[in-house]
């Protein structure tokens, strides 16, 4: 059964038209890559999933919990609680605030109690406080943070923040995980066990994943079905052996190849 | 273990505010305080309020206002109109409770809109709000205009002063302790990142306003009790200035630093009255050395601790954070 | 008819004052993005420098636009110098903070050395003094000369600005300070001619509006400074047509609501105008929107 349906999805800026009449479609619990060469419209796509940008028209469904909801154009927040979650290409987590707060206030929309008892700190604040701690103690210990809880993001190393930016998505407690280039800036060995984690987080929350990566090799391992984009065009899909023997991928990346170089 | 001793903290917490309470209220029965030095606490106390207010509108949710001055004054007139016709205890409650959900009223319809302002554009929309606000007041009939009101009986006292002071700073910090409070904080961090994290960022940055004008309603309305007489350009836009200049001065983003730069500007003030001429060159002066050398604050975004004060006597003055 | 066509012509003398000083406003935002609160200072230093050329120098009015225009601009370039450039790399709220520092340092430095009281100017006598009547409308020539002043002045500011080389390193800076910095334009020469420029332009308007209300007094900055600044917004911050046409609306719009409805209220709609420009279209009448990237 289908998660998302997108379709004829487009956006525009001015006059330049950043994504197309995308439509494309995620089973539940499938891997699925988004890939591209730079500027093909990728981290739009992303933008317009999560309500950071309204779309020009075009239509996004999600299916979750036996309902079908059209979230096209609603608040990230709002978004965000239908049940999906993003990373960001170019981390942004919450720099000056400790780990734990990072994942705890991504678990704010889940907390139960009222504007009073934050005020006074009645008995329901205490329960829930307590509740929200040992949550996210948990979610960081599986995340390999547990031990960086109170130290402040800015201060983590960088593979780290990615993986911090990863747990705070899944404190949202998604049912579609938007990866926007998870493995970008780290070495071969950091990118493997990034791979590992993907897939066990996948198996451990019951996770249907889109990931946008330019690791080919990340891509090709581990997602079951490849959308590719260029010029904000869907240009091909299908499984990892057809997207590698597909003729206008390669020329999309080699015509990227020759003007890069 | 550890339960134990928070327990035991928040016990020592409300003991040091009983006894703040009880010493100065001797001080002032026995007259070792006298009247200016009375006035001067009062000012301190309305100061504080004001300022761990606008804190966390300005140095925890990241919403730079300009108009603190204007519910302040919403506060001061709606107590003041009150008092003057039931010039009772019961009046006084009234008229500040009144003034303060007024004000709150504002605040909350002022900031739906304008809070989708980024930075300096809200603190221009925040300022043009206040200064409508004046207008208003100069040319009400039952604000009497510019001369303002005169004659308001005195209900303000230490005993109110002192309680409402300290609520203000327990339950805004509190608040910030809340997963509400974590909330604003996000939004202050990053905007965009907080709403793809499920947070309402214009709920919260509107909710901050609303506390955050209550507040200083209730701060207004404390002045009107105490000083006997309002005019419309004691709220101008030198008041929501000064305001914010003890937030910045105290650390955008510590509520201890707001509470020691109230304190340090009336003592500072206080000593400038020597010198009336100059007494706002100086003033002003000091704001600019201290933005050039130490932007970020007494305390930037710390807050003062007993472990703080114990490190402070090991390595003298701050070099924590000099070079940032 | 005609009460209309007075009100618009008091509005523009008057907008002609609020265009002067917006300019200043909106090159200083375009180029460093502060709100310099210090500006409606230096306009009222351009009246006191004004007064002091033709009382106690006896000196006329055109040496004296021009000694009020070049000491602002020497004024403005030591305040950029002293309190602004050591905040190059600060956050926003501490240059804002150092701005209002630098005004009230103004104000109240004014203040203290020629005192709180208002000053009056000298009575215009000869060509100035002349008016025109045109039914029930009188021109004076003093608005004729302010709307001339101002003219002149903003197509000399354009010239400087289009065609100059200082004019084009001002536009790429505001477009982007560290692309401009490394093509090999100075940054804080470009700053400090900004703030010059500016100065010079609000030293003008204090000068024009000492001869056309006569009185001053050290405060007179602060309102018709906010209200400049409110002009800026109006048309586009940033832009230099922007300020002018800004500047002359806030001016109309002020006119008309002392003329037509309460002189109380008028900076009260001001204000108002401002809010609702802010919620409507915050990038003002000639600004694009941008958004922010994500």
């Amino acid at each position: 059964m289908a998660i998302l349906n997108i379709n004829k999805l487009t956006k525009s800026f001015g006059g330049l038209t950043a994504v197309s009449n995308v439509t494309m479609e995620l089973r539940e619990g499938e891997l699925v890559g988004l890939i591209g060469p730079n500027g093909a419209g990728k981290t739009t796509v992303f933008n317009l999933l999560s309500g950071l940008y309204v779309p020009s028209s075009g239509e996004i469904l999600l299916n979750t919990g036996g309902k079908t909801i059209a979230v096209q154009g609603k608040n990230p927040h709002v978004i965000c609680k239908s049940g999906i979650g993003r990373t960001f290409q170019n981390i942004r987590l919450f720099r000056d605030l400790t780990v734990m707060d990072n994942v705890r206030i991504a678990m704010h929309h889940n907390v139960k109690y009222g504007l009073l008892s934050g005020f006074l700190h009645l008995p329901s604040y205490r329960r829930e406080e307590g509740r929200l701690k040992e949550e996210s103690m948990e979610l960081l210990e599986l995340m390999d943070l547990g031990d960086k809880a109170g130290e402040l993001a800015k201060n983590l190393p960088y593979g780290e923040q990615r993986h911090l930016e990863i747990a705070r998505a899944l404190a949202t407690k998604p049912d579609l995980l938007l990866l926007d280039e998870p493995a970008a800036g780290m070495n071969p060995a950091e990118t493997t066990q990034l791979t590992k984690l993907i897939q066990w987080i996948r198996e451990r929350f019951r996770l249907t994943i889109l990931l946008i990566e330019h690791d080919m090799s990340l891509v090709m391992r581990i997602c079951e079905r490849i959308y590719v984009l260029d010029h904000g065009m869907l240009i091909a899909e299908g499984t990892p052996e057809e997207i590698r023997a597909n003729k206008r991928v390669i020329e999309a990346y080699l015509g990227e190849d020759v003007t890069d170089a | 273990m550890v339960k134990g001793l928070k327990e035991l903290l928040s016990l020592r917490k409300w003991f040091l505010l009983l006894f703040t309470f009880v010493i100065v209220q001797f001080l002032v029965q026995i007259n070792v305080i006298n009247d200016y030095l009375q006035a001067t606490i009062a000012t301190i106390c309305i100061n504080i309020i004001l300022a761990v207010s606008l804190n966390l509108i300005t140095g925890f949710t990241g919403q730079f206002s300009l108009g603190h001055a204007g519910f302040m004054s919403i506060g001061a007139y709606t107590c003041a109109i009150i008092l003057l016709r039931v010039p009772s205890t019961g009046g006084f409650l009234a008229g500040l409770l009144s003034g303060a959900v007024l004000a709150a009223l504002v605040g909350f319809l002022v900031g739906l809109p304008t809070l989708r302002l980024r930075g300096d554009y809200l603190a221009i929309a925040t300022l043009g709000m206040s200064e409508i606000i004046r207008i208003i007041f100069l040319n009400l009939e039952i604000t009497n205009g510019a001369a303002g009101l005169s004659g308001i009986p005195r209900f303000t006292n230490w005993f109110y002063l002192f309680v409402f002071m300290a609520g203000t700073i327990l339950l805004i910090s509190n608040f910030l302790r809340s997963s509400h409070g974590r909330a604003c904080i996000s939004v202050r961090e990053d905007e965009i990142a907080a709403e793809a994290m499920g947070i309402n960022a214009t709920r919260y940055k509107v909710t901050a306003f609303t506390i955050g004008a209550f507040c200083a309603g209730i701060a207004g309305a404390l002045y009107a009790g105490y000083f006997y007489f309002l005019k419309p350009s004691t709220f101008g836009f030198l008041k929501s200035i000064d305001i914010l200049v003890i937030v910045v001065l105290g650390g955008m983003g510590s509520l201890s630093g707001s509470v020691l730069a109230a304190i340090l500007l009336a003592l500072i003030s206080t000593f400038l009255q020597d010198f009336p001429d100059l007494r706002m060159v100086l003033y002003s002066l000091m704001l600019i050395i201290i933005m050039i050398f130490r932007p970020q604050g007494l305390m930037g975004s710390k807050e003062l601790s007993l472990k703080m004060l114990t490190g402070l006597g090991r390595n003298l003055l701050p070099s924590r954070k000099g070079g940032e | 008819m005609e009460q209309l066509i007075q009100q618009i012509i008091n509005g523009i003398s008057l907008g002609s004052i609020y265009a002067l000083i917006a300019l200043g406003y909106t090159m200083v935002y375009g180029i460093i993005k502060l709100i310099n609160f210090a500006h409606g200072d230096i306009y009222m230093l351009g009246a006191y420098i004004g007064y002091f050329c033709m009382t106690t120098l006896k000196l006329g009015f055109l040496p004296s636009l021009i000694a009020a225009m070049l000491i602002c601009t020497l004024i403005g370039m030591a305040v950029e110098k002293i309190a602004y450039k050591p905040l190059r790399n600060a956050t926003r709220i501490a240059v804002l903070i150092t701005a209002i520092g630098v005004s009230l340092f103004i104000e109240y430095g004014t203040m203290f050395f020629v005192g709180a009281g208002v000053r009056t100017y000298p009575e215009i006598t000869g060509l100035l003094a002349k008016r025109f009547q045109f039914g029930s409308m009188v021109v004076s020539m003093q608005q004729i000369m302010i709307v001339a002043t101002t003219i002149v002045l903003m197509t000399i500011l354009q010239i400087i600005v289009r065609k100059t080389r200082i004019g084009k390193a001002m536009r790429a800076v505001s477009l982007d300070k560290d692309a401009a910095q490394l093509m090999g334009i100075n940054v804080n020469t470009t700053i400090s001619f900004t703030f010059a420029l500016g100065s010079a332009l609000a030293g003008a308007a204090g000068i024009l509006v000492g001869v056309y209300y006569n009185s001053i007094n050290p405060l007179m900055g602060v309102m018709p400074g906010l209200k400049a600044f409110v002009a800026a917004v109006l048309g586009g911050i940033g832009i230099i047509p922007g300020a002018m046409i800004g500047g002359y609306l806030i001016g109309i719009v002020e006119v008309f609501v002392s003329g037509y409805g309460s002189s109380m209220y008028r900076e009260a709609v001001v204000f108002a105008i401002l809010i609702l420009i802010l919620i409507v279209k915050p990038a003002g009448i000639l600004g694009k929107n941008i958004r922010e990237k994500v």
